[in-house]
């Protein structure tokens, strides 16, 4: 019990930080503890969580990934032209995934092969892919979607949009793949040492673009539902979500470094930061206080993960 | 006299303008021990990565049982058998001792890493090489210098192995156990392993090794058998060439 706690302290953590600020909450606003207000919780954050799935997955691998706000971006984008065409739903939404996971194959393929690190081209693609995503547009959003289209996203599961049943499915299908299969096994080595990986007879550039593909994919996804939501694919959409989602990852403990990943932590932490937002709603108290917040709580975060690897690393 | 299981003639390679190896050609044979010896910068690392794969040679070639290859890639190197110790030992510092030793080639159930099986497994191969590891379960990061070393040898002998590359294997195990790895280099050869050991301790290259190659500045200088020579003529010579090296 004791070496549970210490060996995921940050998770732990970010729970009984949502337990007082929940309690808190409560006790201001009875509204809080609510069914209708969870879900609420639960649907802003439903993409947000597909975006830090992945970047928890981009981390541990030692990499990072500046180009999901664009991917996003643009991915949705081009789903809603094809929409505009007016060719079948389901046909769209492959193709706006598809185009999420050829931009990250395009980011994975340029890494591997050029050996640059991964800020320096996600940073470069995240201007192409949004300066593509505003030419084509000529920057005013996409809207009036097809009816069908708004159910994909938006439609009713479980009596929450569906995007939450797609974020819920997503970690629970990202649990066994990060810990129980050769796929979190390789990216966790790719952080942790990649040319040993690389000695051992691992295919490593397999893994680090499929990795990004990965990433690709759930970036569009959110994309997609964010253009069902709002019913507009906009070329500003995703703006700063990169941020958002690295804030998550390195908040719920994974090290920016890679080598491991706490897919807990971030799951956690991307409820954290939905419960201040809706906090700071329910109270009534201008959003501009979140940025500070946040940065607060990720300062916190991190200095008591430093603190616990730096006491393992004495004893 | 045994066969030649391994050859290499003529081997160059450069980095940028740095000249690692000059011209390196030597024969093994099947069965022995072959030691390297040589200064700091001499080329000894740049061979074992040639040999394991790493990096191609920018001109020579390698003959494993009579199969010339200008070059070859890490992959294929796995699959003639050979295994290698690397200096720098490539364990992963935030995986355990299981998942380091059976990196690259893990055990599976269906779709799933068969943990447990990987840890037994792991747990009868520490005790057959006679290895003492604190905890198998935690990060390697935490293990002495010696205790990385020695794993990073079981992990080279978990599969079946031909020819075995030690680039310095010992150089950070105490007394005991630098004696006990010697004594299971032994054992290996006894058991048919062909080994290359890269060592800077001459008593121990003067207790396991048939033959010992001295290089300097990237070139074969001496080959002579263990029987035939002395811990101080090997001395002499590293120390020779290095005299007349900067009489010059
Ligand atoms: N990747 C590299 N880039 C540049 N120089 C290198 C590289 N690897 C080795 N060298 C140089 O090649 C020479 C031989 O190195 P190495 O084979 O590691 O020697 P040893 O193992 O005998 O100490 C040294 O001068 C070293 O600095
Ligand atoms: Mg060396």
């Amino acid at each position: 019990m004791k070496s549970l706690f210490k060996k995921h302290a940050s998770v732990w953590i970010l729970i009984i930080f949502c337990l007082i600020l929940s309690v808190f909450l409560a006790n201001r606003n009875h509204a809080f503890f609510s069914l209708k207000n969870l879900v609420n919780i639960l649907e802003s954050t439903s993409y947000r969580t597909l975006l830090a799935i992945g970047m928890t997955f981009i981390i541990a691998s030692g990499a990072i990934d500046l180009s999901i706000g664009s991917v996003l971006s643009l991915s949705a984008i081009l789903t809603a032209l094809c929409l505009h065409q007016g060719l079948p739903v389901w046909l769209c939404v492959i193709i706006g995934l598809a185009s999420g996971g050829l931009m990250g194959a395009i980011n994975g393929v340029l890494i591997h092969l050029t050996r640059i690190n991964a800020l320096i081209i996600t940073l470069a693609t995240s201007y192409i892919f949004r300066g593509v995503a505003l030419i084509i547009t000529l920057g005013s959003p996409i809207t009036k979607m097809p009816q069908a289209f708004l159910k994909f996203g938006s439609g009713d599961i479980f009596g929450m949009e569906a995007g939450v049943t797609m974020a819920i499915l997503a970690l629970l299908i990202a649990f066994p793949i990060m810990y129980q299969t050769k796929w979190g096994h390789y990216l966790t080595g790719l952080g942790g040492n990649a040319l040993a990986l690389k000695r051992a007879g691992v295919r490593i550039g397999f893994y680090r673009i499929g990795c990004f593909i990965g990433m690709g994919l759930l970036a569009a996804l959110a994309g997609i539902i964010i253009t069902s939501r709002l019913n507009s694919a906009e070329p500003n959409a995703g703006l700063d979500m990169e941020m958002y989602a690295i804030t998550a990852v390195i908040m719920g403990g994974t090290p920016l470094s890679g080598g491991k990943a706490e897919l807990a932590g971030t799951a956690v932490a991307v409820f954290l930061l939905g419960l201040i937002r809706n906090g700071l709603t329910i109270l009534s108290v201008s959003s501009y206080y979140q940025q500070f917040i946040t940065g607060t709580l990720l300062l916190i975060a991190v200095i008591v993960a430093e603190l616990n690897e730096r006491k393992n690393r004495i004893a | 006299m045994s066969n030649t299981i391994l050859s290499i003639k003529d081997i160059h390679k450069s980095f940028d303008h740095v000249t690692a190896l000059d011209g390196m050609s030597f024969d093994i044979h099947e069965g022995q021990i072959t030691a390297i010896v040589g200064d700091n910068g001499s080329g000894k690392s740049t061979l074992i990565k040639i040999l394991s794969g790493n990096i191609a040679p920018d001109k020579g070639s390698i003959s494993i049982d009579g199969t010339d290859y200008s070059s070859f890639n890490i992959n294929q190197t796995l699959k003639l058998g050979i295994r290698t110790v690397y200096q720098d030992l490539s364990l992963d510092n935030h995986k355990n001792s299981w998942e380091n030793v059976f990196l690259g080639s893990e055990c599976m159930r269906g779709p799933f890493l068969n943990k447990s099986y990987m840890r037994s497994e792991t747990l009868k191969l520490i005790d057959k090489l006679n290895l003492h590891l604190p905890d198998i379960d935690l990060p390697i990061r935490n293990l002495s210098g010696g205790q990385r070393q020695g794993l990073a040898i079981a992990r080279a002998l978990r599969s079946a192995c031909r020819i075995l590359l030690l680039d310095e294997p010992t150089s950070a195990m105490g007394i005991k156990e630098s004696h006990m790895t010697m004594e299971l280099l032994k054992h290996l050869r006894a058991d048919g392993i062909t080994q290359l050991l890269v060592s800077h301790n001459i008593y121990h290259v003067f207790d396991v090794a048939d033959r010992i190659i001295v290089v300097k500045a990237g070139k074969c200088v001496a080959d002579v058998y263990t029987e035939h020579s002395s811990p101080e003529r090997i001395h002499d010579m590293l120390l020779e060439y290095e005299h007349r090296e900067v009489s010059r």
